[in-house]
């Protein structure tokens, strides 16, 4: 446990002297909810249509992939068209690309970021090392399958996928979503524990609280 | 470079000259002349720079080999100073107060090879790992597969083929 998240005695600047306990204080342990549908059929529709039309994307670059994200933000290949804009904070955006590798150290990162965002949210896996660890099959910090620690909406495959692979993923991604088939944040809602405990099983070293938006 | 080993080796008890190339050369000293054969290369033979500081895990004789690599920048030539230490007792001086930048070296070592370097600043601390619970990566024994394997599941259905015999059956068919 890191100093700055122990419980303290705090002096405000009034002269009182008051508990904190950084972990509930300052986080929120409740953990997530399934959102239901909307009441009609129809009225679902509409949403998943408009939600298709809606993509931010956290700017949040993981591995190596992250550098195939940088062509799309520019005139050459005008990712924008599609209706999806990159946004520097998990507050702002709904959609999650783990771009290649992942090691242990940025996976606690990347959860603490996917928790902030707000639901409906996706995840997308760029690259082999998503699916199945790639060429870090046997790496000693790098995890094999993303689908154990964050629900998973689609992968792309390659090492590494060009940008045109990844703009055709987000014109996959919005078909997956107008079909009402995006169901990753209720699905990381019904199976919290699940994900938690593989979470839990890598990183050793847990220092923030279960659910931390 | 002949010329500064014959002069250091009328001051140290040096080992070998090893000749990488005419402007890069490696030389063995015991630990304990390490210190002053740096003050040396640095305050009068002009190689002041801190290259790098690394270390090799050589398994099979039980020892690390601490290779500080040292730059003359107006010559152009670099010199690495090889110390071996034992693999049991994996502790060195520091010498973060004659290049800072040692500090970061040593405490990458300290994690990754599990090398002391007593009063070195931050030593112990955390420098890429994150609650890391097994023996120190970098060292030989430690079986990375077999970490990654007990540790991260595997997807079925992955297959790994051989580069050449895969291309020679692609090419040519089989029985080529």
């Amino acid at each position: 446990m890191k100093p700055e998240l122990e419980k303290r005695i705090v002096k405000g600047p009034d002269g009182f002297e008051f508990e904190v306990d950084p972990i509930r204080d300052y986080f929120c342990e409740t953990p997530p909810t399934v959102m239901t549908a909307a009441y009609s059929a129809i009225i679902e529709k509409l949403f998943n249509w408009a939600r298709a039309e809606s993509i931010w994307i956290l700017g949040f670059g993981t591995g190596c992939g992250a550098i195939e994200m940088r062509p799309l933000m520019t005139p050459r290949f005008d990712a924008y068209r599609y209706g999806v804009q990159w946004r520097p904070t998990p507050r702002q955006s709904n959609l999650f690309i783990i771009s290649g590798y992942l090691s242990v150290k940025t996976l606690k990162r990347v959860i603490r970021s996917y928790e902030q965002m707000q639901n409906p949210k996706y995840v997308v896996g760029l690259g082999s090392c998503t699916i199945n660890g790639g060429m870090y099959w046997d790496s000693y910090n790098t995890i094999k399958r993303l689908d154990d620690y964050l629900p998973v909406d689609l992968y792309i495959a390659g090492c590494m996928p060009r940008p045109e692979a990844l703009l055709a993923g987000i014109v996959e991604l919005k078909k997956i979503i107008r079909a009402g088939k995006a169901e990753g944040a209720n699905i990381y809602a019904e199976k919290f524990e699940w994900y938690k405990a593989n979470q839990k099983r890598v990183i050793h070293d847990w220092d923030m609280p279960d659910y931390n938006w | 470079m002949q010329a500064l080993y014959h002069r250091l080796k009328a001051l140290f008890p040096l080992g070998e000259l090893t000749e990488q190339r005419e402007n890069l050369v490696f030389v063995t000293v015991d630990a304990a002349h390490l210190r002053s054969l740096l003050l040396q290369l640095r305050d009068i033979e002009g190689f002041t720079h801190l290259v790098l500081l690394t270390a090799v895990d050589w398994i099979e004789t039980g020892e690390f080999q601490l290779t500080y690599l040292l730059g003359n920048r107006a010559k152009r030539q670099d010199i690495g100073v090889r110390v071996m230490l034992s693999r049991e007792q994996a502790t060195m001086a520091t010498i973060h107060d004659l290049w800072p930048t040692a500090a970061t070296y040593q405490r990458e070592l300290r994690e990754m090879f599990g090398i002391d370097f007593p009063q070195s600043p931050g030593v112990n601390e955390e420098f890429i790992l994150e609650g890391w619970n097994d023996i120190p990566p970098y060292r030989r024994d430690f079986n990375t597969l077999d970490y990654a394997e007990a540790t991260y599941n595997d997807r079925p259905g992955r297959e790994s083929r051989d580069p050449a015999t895969y291309m020679r059956e692609k090419l040519y068919g089989e029985g080529h």
